[in-house]
This record gives C-alpha cells, sequence and structure tokens, in this order.
C-alpha cells in the first residue's frame, strides 16, 4: 500500500465517523460538527491529490482547500446561527424532539 | 507510509471519534479540536503549510469557539439525563460502515495510483498570494462576498426579534 491509498483511506475513515455522528447523534450541534468533519475528510482529500498529482506546482489543489475551507468557515456560522433560531423557538436542540413544523 | 503518518492518523482519528461519541457536548468539541489540529498536522506532513496554519486558525480558533458558544446558549438542565444517540442509532452505524467498506474497497481496488512520490514542490506564502491576486482573483471576490453574506445573515438570523414584536 503506497501513501497516497492510506491518506484516502484515512479520510474516508474520517468521512464515515462524520457520517456516523450525523446518522446517530441527537443534539442539532453535533451533527452540524458532523458534518464540519465529512468537510475535512474532503479536504485531506485535496491535500492529498495536490500533493501526489502530476503538477503539485500549480497550487490547484492547495487553493481549492483553502477555498473549501473558508466555504465550511461560513457554513458553520450560518449553521450555528440557524440553530440558535431552532432553539430559541423550540427551546431544545434535540432533533428527536423537534418533529413540528409549524411549532 | 511513515511513523510520523501512522501516529497523526491515529490522533486524528482518536480525536474525532472521541468528538462524535463523548457524552458532554463541551468534551466533544474539546476532543473535535484535537482532531483538527491532527488534520492541520497532516497538512504539514504533505508540504501544504499555508492550508495546515489555515485550517488550525479557521477551525480551532474560529469554528470550534462558535460551537462552544453555541452549546453554552442552547444548554438546558434536562437534556442532561436524555440518551445522546437518537433510537435508530444502530442502523446509522451500519450505514456509515456500509459507506466506509464501500469506499475503502475502491480505492484498495484501484490501479491508478502511482508508486514515486513526486518531488516536493516549494511552496512560499509569496506565491499563493501571487496566484490569489491573478488566477483566482475572480473566485477570491466571490469568497469574499459570500462571507459577508454569511456573516450578515448569521447575525439577522439568531437576532433575537421579541423587542421588535412587542
Amino acid at each position: 500500500m503506497n501513501s497516497l491509498q492510506s491518506y484516502l483511506l484515512l479520510s474516508s475513515l474520517l468521512f464515515s465517523i462524520g457520517l456516523a455522528g450525523v446518522l446517530i447523534r441527537r443534539n442539532a450541534i453535533l451533527v452540524l460538527i458532523g458534518i464540519e468533519l465529512m468537510l475535512n475528510a474532503a479536504n485531506l482529500n485535496f491535500i492529498a491529490f495536490w500533493r501526489y498529482g502530476p503538477a503539485p506546482a500549480a497550487l490547484t489543489g492547495a487553493m481549492f482547500a483553502l477555498f473549501s475551507i473558508s466555504v465550511a468557515a461560513a457554513e458553520a456560522a450560518v449553521g450555528l446561527a440557524i440553530i440558535l433560531a431552532a432553539y430559541r423557538h423550540s427551546r431544545t436542540t434535540d432533533l428527536d424532539q423537534m418533529n413540528s413544523l409549524k411549532g | 507510509m511513515t511513523a510520523s503518518f501512522i501516529i497523526l492518523a491515529l490522533l486524528t482519528v482518536a480525536g474525532m471519534v472521541a468528538a462524535m461519541g463523548l457524552r458532554n457536548a463541551v468534551h466533544c468539541v474539546l476532543a473535535l479540536t484535537l482532531g483538527f489540529v491532527g488534520i492541520a498536522a497532516l497538512y504539514l506532513l504533505l508540504g501544504a503549510q499555508f492550508v495546515g496554519l489555515a485550517q488550525i486558525m479557521v477551525y480551532v480558533g474560529a469554528v470550534a469557539i462558535l460551537a462552544v458558544f453555541a452549546i453554552m446558549m442552547t444548554h438546558s438542565p434536562e437534556s442532561a439525563n436524555s440518551p445522546v444517540f437518537s433510537s435508530q442509532w444502530s442502523w446509522g452505524c451500519i450505514l456509515a460502515a456500509a459507506v466506509f467498506a464501500v469506499l475503502a474497497r475502491a480505492i484498495c481496488s484501484s490501479v491508478a495510483f502511482t508508486q514515486v512520490l513526486p518531488p516536493q514542490p516549494e511552496i512560499t506564502v509569496h506565491q499563493i498570494g501571487d496566484s490569489l491576486m491573478h488566477r483566482y482573483v475572480l473566485p477570491l471576490e466571490i469568497m469574499g462576498l459570500l462571507l459577508t453574506a454569511a456573516l450578515i445573515g448569521a447575525v439577522v438570523i439568531a437576532m433575537d426579534r421579541k423587542e421588535e414584536i412587542k
């Protein structure tokens, strides 16, 4: 097994951990953190493919990872704001109890 | 695979598993910080210094702190005794394991990997700034617009409107 494969295996493992967290946690904030984890796994893929790709001097993968990090930051800010608004409305962050559309 | 990769991978996976499995939400975010630092160290190992430092600044510095603030603002005492995982957690675990199995099989059976490591590229901050200002100037502007819109949107969504209604 060479290095690129081990990086890809690690990032798919991180993606699966994030997916499991999204599917099984009840706290909405931790579900959002699971989504962040999946985005991080994708970033690790970008950097690994850039490093082992044919033209690492072109900086494409590193720039893509930088833009992806900023999009993830914007997503985290808006997601946490939505969770705060939902908490103010229903007084809970438990996803099993957020089961009505009208409140 | 080098020893440093194995150590960092174990650290990252341990932090992420703890972040998704611990009971106390603040402990989860602390474990998540460990995982983010591990990923940043993996970026440094791959030769992407600037991306690794940006990862530490954005994720450890901003996203984890935001998550801690959100957890503390939404803390309710009756949630301390409720179960952490949802009622169908076994199906979630099975689905995640199946996704990992499919991805790992695809990665291990692929023949498209080169066996030789290309030479370490010399990436300086000067080069990154140069390409941000020339080749990637349009994505950079769009990113600035997106971040401004997200900032304003987050403030508007999270604002308490009770005073306006009264």
